[in-house]
């Protein structure tokens, strides 16, 4: 479009107004995570708290155990189910793409049909708790429905076929390079900005997941820290449990109810906002690739 | 005998790139189609000690008890209501986001709003659930303790309160999901050929005219195609949307309640097995003939953008 001042005052004038409006309720936790909870309880949540305390977050380091171990869980399931996601995900791909491989379009009839078609959540949840019996292991927070998705894999068919000259496949050839090797040494490196891609929207699911815990775990040792937060939202005793003695005990303490859930809210969405200004790029280019071929 | 040797080194040509696909075609195997043979469930009546092959075939007593309740008329109608309004006022939104974005070029400005817009959409359900429970919780809440109040409004028990929730599930949606949806049609709009721009500036339109009789038209086809998409999925629904921003609330069921959730509900807190293998199936089937004839259209419309 052709520049226009004024228009591009009030543009800028709307979207800063929207962006403050989408960035309140992110804030309202933070801010109430950090009130007094005294004060919450007479004034509730609110942007300009009577008093500000740290209390939520003491509370949180008291209670380590049961939220770090959540963090370890979070974590371990996000790097391990992405690493073998990429692995397996360009690893099937790399047939699609190529033209020498004969029953490449029976492959990507097979991958694609099932983002058609799906037999449900019941026949699958049958499937995993009685045939592989996944259920409070940590197999149940990283097997069931990220692992492999059809979009992904189209994704990185998309960018081999693409951006991939044959030629090079050829000249690699010549050499007598295999097709292991055309893949590991050709193949895998240079789909490093679709891996970026695959491995930022695989973490990000792996670490908000919520519903394969919600489905297959009910032990405690199992809990990701998304999962944590839902039996705390159900019951603040999921955390309060173990020490509610020790803490009434002493006497002094006021069990930081209301606020210490904001805190958890919070800290189950700080590696998100810790990384999303180096991969803001990839995630953008991501949502365009993936909107305009799915 | 030149036949046979034939054969054998095609499959030898073959065999490197089947071994590479091997361990994906397993995981879609067992993730995705062991459990579409799994349907059959919805004809059985399921009981849990004689397992899925052990227990007795019902032919279609599921869906007739399904169909009888108006449950399946609740689910049904409320996830086709919230679809239609996602997809009119999503569209609206992100239209309307993509176009004052586009207008302040590439600044760092704009890298600033896109960043900020597109975070709720990297939120869990879960934590978005507890942004809204900051909102509206009765005793503690923002909306009540801070809003109502400073206009001498009574608190109101809002997860109680069923005429607020298309409202507030719609403010919510629309909260996580503009920024998204605004990136995709920003790059529709970066690939409008420029020179129109230029040459309806030089027959002297504004802006405003610029946007509606240039940017809008040359939107039409992306509008189209994402549109047809979405109806294509109108039977699905964003579970986390409908189960952890009302936090489970049954007083709220009547207008919360999709057909994902029912099945969630009566797999994991009824115990109903077939009645939700029941639901779940109801939902593949119309879902697949949904996506087929919407992909048949997008077809018709621009064969480019098909699906397949």
């Amino acid at each position: 479009m052709t520049e226009s001042k004024g228009f591009n005052r009030v543009a800028t004038v709307i979207l800063a107004v929207l962006v403050v409006i989408t960035l309140m309720p992110v804030a309202l936790i933070i801010i109430a995570s950090l009130t007094e909870e005294s004060a919450l309880v007479r004034n509730g949540y609110s942007y300009f708290p009577e008093s500000w305390s740290l209390d939520a977050y003491y509370y949180m380091v008291k209670q380590g155990a049961v939220i770090v171990r959540a963090y370890g869980v979070s974590f371990f399931v996000t790097v391990v189910g992405t690493v073998v996601s990429v692995l397996l995900t360009t690893m099937l791909a790399y047939p699609m793409s190529r033209k020498a491989f004969k029953y490449r379009n029976a492959l990507t009839f097979f991958v694609f049909f099932t983002m058609l078609f799906n037999g449900g959540i019941v026949p699958s949840y049958i499937m995993w708790t009685r045939f592989f019996h996944i259920k409070n292991t940590i197999w149940a927070l990283l097997l069931p429905n990220y692992l492999v998705t059809a979009f992904n894999v189209i994704l990185v068919k998309n960018y081999y076929t693409n951006s991939i000259p044959d030629s090079l496949i050829e000249a690699a050839q010549i050499d007598g390079a295999n097709e292991f090797t055309i893949f590991s040494k050709i193949m895998l490196p240079l789909a490093v900005p679709t891996v970026a891609t695959i491995s930022l929207f695989t973490g990000l699911c792996y670490w908000n997941d919520w519903t394969n815990g919600l489905y297959y775990v009910d032990n405690e040792k199992y809990y990701s820290i998304q999962l944590l937060l839902i039996k705390i939202m159900n019951n603040i005793q999921a955390l309060k449990s173990n020490s509610t003695a020790a803490l009434l005990g002493t006497g002094q303490v006021e069990l930081p109810g209301t606020s210490v859930r904001m805190a958890m809210a919070f800290i189950g969405i700080v590696p998100i906002l810790i990384i999303y200004p180096f991969v803001q790029k990839y995630l953008i280019r991501g949502v365009v690739v993936g909107a305009v071929k799915g | 005998m030149v036949k046979t040797k034939k054969k054998k080194s095609g499959f030898k040509k073959n065999l490197p790139f089947l071994l590479i696909a091997l361990p994906g075609v397993l995981y879609i195997l067992i993730n995705n189609y062991i459990p579409m043979f799994g349907v059959f469930l919805a004809f059985k009546d399921y009981n849990f000690m004689k397992g899925i092959f052990g227990s007795d075939w019902c032919g279609f007593a599921n869906f007739k008890f399904l169909f009888s309740t108006n449950a399946a008329w609740i689910m049904t109608r409320n996830t086709i209501l919230y679809n239609l309004a996602f997809i009119v006022l999503g569209t609206i939104a992100a239209i309307f986001v993509a176009v004052l974005m586009c207008e302040l070029g590439e600044r760092l400005r704009v890298k600033f709003f896109q960043a900020a817009l597109l975070l709720p959409n990297l939120l869990s359900w879960v934590v978005i659930g507890f942004v809204a429970y900051a909102f509206l919780n009765a005793d503690t809440g923002f909306i009540n303790k801070t809003i109502l109040a400073g206009l001498g409004i009574s608190p109101v028990s809002w997860y109680t309160y069923k005429d607020a929730w298309p409202a507030i599930l719609i403010i919510v949606y629309l909260w996580k999901n503009m920024g998204y949806q605004s990136i995709i049609y920003m790059s529709a709009i970066a690939g409008i050929d420029k020179s129109l721009y230029e040459a309806a500036a030089l027959d002297g339109a504004t802006k405003i005219q610029q946007i509606f009789k240039v940017t809008l038209p040359m939107l039409r086809s992306t509008i189209t195609i994402l549109t047809l998409m979405s109806i294509g999925r109108i039977f699905f629904s964003d579970f986390g949307l409908f189960y952890q921003v009302p936090q489970n609330s049954g007083a709220l069921y009547d207008v919360t309640q999709t057909i994902d959730t029912y099945v969630y509900r009566g797999l994991m807190e009824l115990n109903d097995v077939g009645m939700s293998a029941a639901a779940g199936l109801y939902q593949s089937v119309v879902g697949f003939i949904l996506v087929l004839v919407a992909n048949g259209i997008v077809r018709k419309v621009d064969a480019d953008n098909a699906l397949f």
